[in-house]
């Protein structure tokens, strides 16, 4: 089985009709009517109303659970502990996973399910929850990631010993892991600079902000069939974590994805919907579990929160020569935060020889974090972006400059082992400095800042089917989570494929029962790996086609060739035929050989790398410490965009989440370890009247690998956002900061303790 | 159980009773007793916009509202706005200049900003920003929420 076309067909001098244009997507029109689905949308007759308990303390010992008086509530249907999940051993991936659902022997973050109950209404769920008794031991507890590396830290876990350190202590530590990535000779690197710079950072937890509170159904059968309707990044990762975890087979879980209300990354995990399908299974009715967004803060996402330390060294005349960074992730109270993203995309687009990174992943009693486009990077470019931008300062450099003469290309070895194909870093960096933002004089007050960032972009197992309709429209089957509308994209691809109006096609996601397995939809990998097989699928239609006009002509499938949407003879000497449309192909196939349709099944390889540059105006009020965005331009290489409108989009809403993260976001946790701003009103994202219409470059440096040459675009617009805005921030007030959120009050703490000095 | 209530109200122009509890909110119910679900509940709390609705031509967080203050009310929802087959042109506009990402504000959104073009036909970028400041979306960074409603306002000014 191979892992990606074998012959892509990519083709720069191909002249497409569909690919490249901006159609209205055919999920529109329910998502403007009020008629799509989402998760908290979906009603069955006898549906149940649950309710989750969560702990109050952020560490604490659950020495008993009373239901009693719960259950003999008239209305109370189930109930539900952590003795209803099968135990598993602590410290296995499937263990923490079944924790992290419902508090086994011990609560470890403010918010953490301990019980939870059906009933036949709201208020009495409500009512219910109140009657359960729990009998908490209170433990000390920690939240912030430094102070749970300290020896005398209070200690989440008994089991974790620090992975990747020698002879390390058997005492229990909260430092799940060391990681240690290193390339060349940071100390010959670092003696060859004339220029060395080096801070520390920090970055806050912030949450995915996710519209959409998770939202579920459950049903189970008396001989133990499970339904289970959610919003999800992947049905079959909740499938098969759900068999792991309840340990029920996954021919026995059907999970169907509603509307996605948004993930970001914070849909990649389940939280209530393994709690909604035990209660299904006690009750034998429908449980429908929804949210609050109280409880969205408090026990779902947030992206981890990081402390780096980072150096770099360059030549006088602009050429790097060695980076250093340690850096330490906050994971939450469970291990789990894709942390070793950051130390291999964290330089990676800069052709550096001599790097040495170390990183450790904490727990402390937060949270598990989820995972937040480009899972861990965009903290640490914060810092890199910065280190860069004093460098050019330093040395009298341009800072787009000093990036194009230091940009990796092809044939460079990464960190990471990968060798760089063709990539379009340069050329987005000679796109921002020919756009109009960047060449426009920097107005008066303002303070202009630019920053670069990186995503590998994944591929990974996928599946779909094309199938083709007798009256020759086409039907696809995804699997795919579409977060942003990957449909319509998809559907082009096909339409483009099979050379017909993309009005012809219609795309439905599949539960998992329909299809294969599918990665979750994450990591910018949708687009391209699912546009990849539904292209291959496409391209086994259009054989099946040609070999059943063959039939209908009477010669060898070998003199058919497909062009423009029809069927035709290969050459002159085949004989003179009419072409054939899939139409009327399809018409006939009952008199052919049946059905025609295209499958195809890949783990997906040949993602091509991304590369964003953004560029941003600021105006500090200061007065206030107020930061206002005046100007921003996002420029990034998408390799192809397939629905430009729908690419803007990702930019755009990557770098207002980037905005909310640099000025706004953080958590407040009380002395006690609870949250205390757990509401969109205290937890402020941007809203409208935040920003300004975001500017967007794409550039097109085609990944050869994918048929019509597409990279993927979700994760690289968040990459460099709060770099780049710190970087005008520093531009516009003289300081630099290094640490975020760049709210008003720490940057006027800033201001002033620099003008007392 | 709590004691119910007897309510009677006109949703999108159909009138309709319900029961509902003391507690519940006119969201609570127009979800889950009228299975008007296009409406949608972010936060619970008035903060993110995504259940607007219209009662009595005011627009409201109908999570702020109680269920029982509904009564003898007129109340506009997502599921009232394109009228037959017809779009409303901020429905459209929404569609052509991709004003909607993922959809789960989208209802919101539009019911505010067809109230902010009924008051105010033409609104400048400025105006539209401050009037949707209630309105959060998470997918798009705003700009081409802002397009579309610009674009929807000029069109049915004839302009």
């Amino acid at each position: 089985m191979s892992t990606i076309l074998d012959r892509s067909g990519f083709n720069p001098d191909k002249k497409l009709k569909i690919v490249g244009t901006s159609p209205i997507k055919h999920d529109g029109i329910d998502k403007v009517t009020g008629r799509a689905k989402f998760g908290a949308d979906l009603f069955l007759p006898g549906m149940l109303v649950g309710k989750i308990l969560r702990s109050p303390h952020p560490h604490a010992v659950i020495k008993s659970i009373d239901t009693s008086a719960a259950e003999a509530l008239p209305g109370v249907k189930a109930v539900v502990t952590r003795t209803d999940f099968p135990e598993l051993p602590k410290g296995s991936v499937a263990g923490d996973m079944s924790r992290n659902a419902m508090a086994r022997e011990k609560a470890l973050y403010d918010g953490h399910p301990v019980a939870a109950v059906a009933a036949t209404s709201e208020s009495i769920a409500k009512q219910a929850l109140k009657l359960i008794k729990v009998d908490y031991e209170a433990l000390p507890h920690v939240i912030d990631p430094v102070a749970a590396m300290k020896p005398d830290a209070p200690i989440l876990h008994d089991h974790i010993r620090t992975k990747g350190v020698k002879d390390a202590a058997d005492k229990p530590t909260n430092v799940v892991e060391r990681l240690e990535l290193k390339m060349g000779d940071v100390d010959a690197g670092f003696a060859q600079a004339d220029v060395i710079v080096e801070h520390e950072y920090d970055t806050k937890p912030m949450h995915q902000g996710y519209i959409e509170p998770q939202g579920c159904v459950a049903t189970c059968t008396e001989d133990g069939q499970v339904e289970l309707w959610c919003c999800t990044q992947g049905p079959w990762v909740f499938r098969d974590r759900l068999t792991e975890i309840l340990k029920i087979e996954s021919s026995k879980i059907r999970v169907t994805q509603s509307e996605l209300g948004g993930g970001f990354g914070g849909k990649t995990g389940f939280y209530p919907e393994p709690i909604a399908i035990l209660l299904a299974r006690k009750s034998k009715r429908p449980v429908k579990i929804a949210l609050t967004r109280g409880e969205v803060f408090r026990a779902t996402g947030p992206v981890s929160g990081t402390k780096s330390r980072i150096k770099m060294g360059v030549t006088r005349d602009g050429k790097f020569t060695a980076a250093d960074a340690e850096l330490v992730f906050q994971t939450g109270a469970f291990a789990g935060s894709m942390f070793f993203n950051a130390p291999q995309a964290m330089f990676t687009r800069y052709d550096l020889k001599n790097v040495k990174t170390v990183s450790y992943e904490v727990v402390s009693n937060r949270p598990k974090v989820n995972s937040f486009r480009a899972p861990c990077v965009p903290q640490v470019v914060f810092g890199v972006e910065g280190v860069v931008n004093e460098l050019a300062q330093k040395i009298g450099m341009d800072p787009l400059d000093l990036r194009i003469k230091n940009a990796a290309a092809e044939g460079y070895k990464t960190i990471y082992g990968e060798t760089f194909g063709p990539i379009g870093f340069l050329e987005t960096l000679i796109a921002a400095k020919n756009c109009d933002h960047y060449k426009s004089p920097v107005p008066q007050g303002q303070g202009r800042g630019v920053a670069a960032g990186f995503w590998f972009n994944r591929g990974g197992e996928t599946t779909g089917t094309l199938n083709v309709a007798t009256d020759g429209s086409i039907t696809l089957i995804l699997g795919t989570s579409d977060v942003a509308g990957s449909r319509i994209s998809i559907s082009m691809m096909a339409a483009e494929e099979l050379g017909i109006p993309v009005d012809k096609v219609r795309a439905v996601m599949a539960d998992t029962h329909s299809l294969g397995f599918n990665r979750v939809t994450a990591g910018s990998r949708t687009t391209f790996a699912t546009g990849m097989i539904i292209v291959d699928s496409a391209r086994k239609a259009i054989k099946e086609l040609c070999k059943r006009a063959a039939g209908i002509w009477g010669v060898a499938p070998e003199a058919v060739t497909f062009e423009d949407g029809h069927c035709k003879p290969a050459g002159a000497n085949v004989g003179e035929f009419e072409p054939l449309s899939i139409a009327q192909i399809a018409a006939k196939t009952q008199a052919t050989h049946g059905a025609i349709a295209g499958h195809s099944e890949m783990n997906v390889t040949g993602a091509g790398p991304g590369f964003g540059l953004h560029i941003v105006d600021v105006e500090v009020d200061r007065e206030t410490g107020r930061v206002d965005i005046k100007r921003y331009t996002v420029v990034e290489d998408a390799g192809k965009a397939i629905h430009p409108l729908q690419v803007e989009g990702q930019f755009q809403g990557g770098a207002v989440q980037g905005i909310g993260w640099a000025l706004n976001e953080e958590y407040f946790y009380g002395a006690d370890g609870r949250l205390q701003n757990a509401s969109f009103l205290d937890y402020r994202m941007p809203v409208a009247s935040d920003v300004p219409m975001i500017g967007t470059e794409i550039v097109e440096v085609p990944n050869p690998k994918h048929p019509f040459g597409l990279r993927g675009v979700g994760e690289v617009p968040v990459v460099p956002t709060m770099a780049a805005i710190a970087n005008a921030i520093g531009n516009a007030i003289g300081i630099r900061p290094r640490s975020l959120p760049m709210s008003p009050p720490r940057l006027l703490k800033l201001m002033d303790d620099a003008d007392a000095k | 159980m709590s004691r119910k209530y007897h309510v009677a109200t006109t949703v999108n122009g159909d009138e309709y009773e319900y029961l509902c509890e003391p507690q519940q909110t006119l969201l609570d119910v127009l979800r889950d007793e009228l299975m008007l679900t296009g409406t949608k509940e972010g936060c619970g709390t008035g903060d993110c916009g995504a259940c607007t609705v219209m009662v009595d031509g005011t627009m409201i967080c109908s999570c702020l509202m109680l269920a029982v203050e509904a009564g003898g009310k007129k109340v506009e929802t997502i599921e009232g706005m394109a009228k037959g087959e017809e779009l409303h042109p901020l429905q459209r506009s929404f569609l052509e200049l991709n004003g909607s990402q993922c959809g789960i504000c989208t209802p919101g959104i539009l019911i505010a900003a067809k109230a902010l073009i009924d008051r105010n036909p033409d609104p400048t970028e400025t105006e539209v920003r401050y009037w949707l400041a209630g309105n959060l979306c998470r997918c798009t960074g705003y700009d081409k929420i802002i397009r579309s409603v610009l674009a929807a306002a000029k069109e049915m000014r004839g302009a």
